[in-house]
């Protein structure tokens, strides 16, 4: 385990990242009202859908049946993860911005 | 073709600022939509670069020639599948089955955090030197913890999206010692997988290997673990499995010393980890007590309730409605079940042409996930300045003529203040101080605590039987009437 202090220094820049994403995420939160928990919930669900970036980097590696199949299985989830979750996030915002035209637009009406 | 590292790791830094710019402006309903937009560049720029990595492995010498085009013509396959069986099932589905499209998308990222974990164990880590990777050594302990809370969340968050969608039992499944027997699955699982990189010839007689065991008893868990939960409880444990695969993706980021990964996975890992403790505090329950105590099996013994319940028809409930000044409706599950958010609208918009001020009260644990009624109410066109938590609404109740409760029941019980009643403590609507309280039910039973509500019973509390929708629609006849 000589190799132990080489490769934690060399893990350091990949903690310190961690460490900021980890409060950059908690503030984040900290601040949203509990109408858009729905909403957050889902749009976080399509952020770590970054996975695909590692499961194609995966894919690209493999070199024989197996590690081929699994590699597939790795993007065609993550893919699903990613479109699933926009699309779903995206219905779920859409309808609080129709809420609003709809509501702005009787605004309207009642002042004309 | 080192330089690609010089493209991707600069967009991959714009892609995480855009990232939390987006959660940032998912923060506020006026910016809301923005934010998903933001992310979404964000994402495609971060995953287009990285088809860019595997390019770089054909003067790297690192995959042949010939199975890296393999390996590329399945990629294209792997995500226009994914890709369009997900978006097809996302803009089809119903918007009441919107918990269980994010429960069933999370785990498939749980799933595909997995996978990728387990082909680097199957190779025993990168080509050294790639990607800047670790050094060697450093990627198993990464790719087992990765990998198991990877197949924690695929295989918890399937049962979750099965309960949901009604396709099993909504109902706590139990059995005697079943947080030892999931322990020991727990167990047997880190066993196998640390078995596996200590020495995977390790007994090379047995037919099956130790990494599959190491999935195979973590997919078990993940389903252990979810199995004891009841429908009511799903929020937290989605929430909780989204967290999971959040840091499941940040460790296997470390792993392939990806910062898109990394970054991506460990703030929704913290946001999700805040987003869970938030939700298991409106319950007044710690996350423990909701995963391991089975919520619900248990009944409350001794407490007599006095009264009776009374009866109701719409008509009556049409008159006490048109002549109250002022309405405040408590939504709950039932409501996402009868659909009945359609008619709710239209009898507010009824009772507001009448001058009856009309307000929503929304427990935070109302529905199956956070928010849940915000998103049913806004579809049906109610204007979220209408809506109020549960702290703004809760004094307003004693100078309300009518609570109308659609389709709730543990989040309007007073037993919660109660001392003794496993609901004691949990913050809740009062709507029992309204002059008068309309609850709109299906039948005579129990919540899902399994709890009798003693509203039902209390002086100023009539009950409405039948669907949500049904007794709404017949509502909104007699008020057109009046």
């Amino acid at each position: 385990m000589t190799s132990l202090p080489t490769w934690v220094v060399s893990a350091l820049p990949l903690v310190y990242i961690a460490i900021l994403a980890a409060f950059a995420g908690y503030e984040v939160i900290s601040r949203v009202p509990t109408l858009l928990h729905t909403p957050l919930m889902s749009g976080s669900n399509f952020i770590h859908g970054a996975v695909l970036a590692g499961s194609m980097i995966m894919l690209g590696l493999a070199e024989n049946l197996p590690e081929q199949i699994v590699g597939f299985v790795a993007v065609l989830l993550a893919a699903a993860n990613v479109t699933g979750g926009y699309a779903v996030t995206d219905r779920i915002l859409e309808m609080f911005d129709r809420a609003k035209q709809r509501q702005d637009q009787q605004k309207k009406e009642k002042g004309s | 073709m080192e330089w690609i590292y010089d493209i991707i790791e600069p967009v991959y830094f714009v892609a995480a600022i855009l990232f939390v710019l987006a959660l940032r402006a998912m923060s506020d309903p006026a910016t809301a939509r923005r934010g998903i937009v933001w992310a979404g560049i964000g994402m495609f720029f971060a995953v287009a670069v990285t088809v860019l990595i595997p390019a770089t492995f054909y003067d790297g010498g690192i995959t042949p020639t010939s199975t890296l085009e393999v390996n590329f013509v399945l990629m294209g396959i792997a995500v226009a599948i994914g890709g369009a069986m997900a978006y097809y099932a996302a803009i089809k589905v119903k918007m009441t089955n919107m918990p269980q499209m994010v429960a069933i998308y999370n785990g498939m990222g749980g799933g595909a955090a997995a996978a990728i974990a387990a082909v680097d164990l199957m190779r025993n880590g990168l080509p050294s030197g790639l990607l800047g990777g670790l050094p060697s050594g450093a990627y198993s302990p990464l790719d087992l913890v990765g990998g198991m809370i990877g197949s924690v969340s695929f295989a918890g968050s399937l049962i979750a999206f099965l309960k949901l969608q009604g396709w099993m039992t909504q109902k706590p499944v139990t059995f005697p010692g079943q947080n030892i027997v999931n322990s020991l699955v727990l167990i047997l699982a880190a066993v196998f997988g640390v078995l596996f990189v200590y020495d995977p010839a390790l007994f090379a007689g047995i037919p099956i290997s130790f990494l599959a065991l190491f999935f195979l008893f973590g997919l078990l868990y993940g389903i252990m673990m979810a199995l004891p939960i009841g429908g009511a409880d799903m929020p937290v444990v989605i929430s909780l499995f989204n967290a999971l695969t959040g840091i499941a993706v940040g460790i296997d980021g470390f792993a392939l010393t990806n910062f898109a990964m990394i970054i991506a996975g460990v703030i929704v890992g913290a946001a999700g980890s805040l987003l869970t403790y938030l939700m298991a505090k409106a319950m007044n329950r710690s996350i423990s007590n909701v995963l391991f105590s089975a919520f619900g099996s248990k009944e409350e013994t001794g407490v007599e309730i006095k009264g009776s319940l009374k009866p109701t028809d719409p008509d009556d409930v049409a008159m006490q409605l048109a002549y109250a000044s002022k309405v405040i409706i408590a939504p709950g599950y039932g409501m996402a079940v009868a659909q009945a958010q359609g008619k709710v609208k239209e009898m507010c918009d009824i009772l507001e042409q009448k001058g009856v001020t009309v307000k929503f009260a929304i427990h935070p644990v109302a529905g199956r996930m956070p928010g849940h009624m915000n998103v049913l109410l806004a579809e049906a066109g109610v204007s979220y300045d209408k809506l109020f938590d549960i702290d703004e609404i809760n004094p307003e109740f004693a100078t309300t003529d009518v609570a109308m409760v659609i389709g709730a029941n543990d989040t309007v019980n007073p037993a919660a203040h109660r001392q003794g009643s496993p609901l004691f403590g949990m913050p809740v609507l009062e709507v029992e101080q309204a002059k008068a309280v309309v609850v709109l039910k299906r039948g005579q039973g129990k919540g899902f605590a399994g709890i009798e509500n003693d509203l039902f019973y209390r002086d100023n509390c009539k009950m409405l039987y039948g669907d949500a929708t049904d007794s709404l629609a017949k509502v909104v006849q007699a008020l057109k009437k009046l």
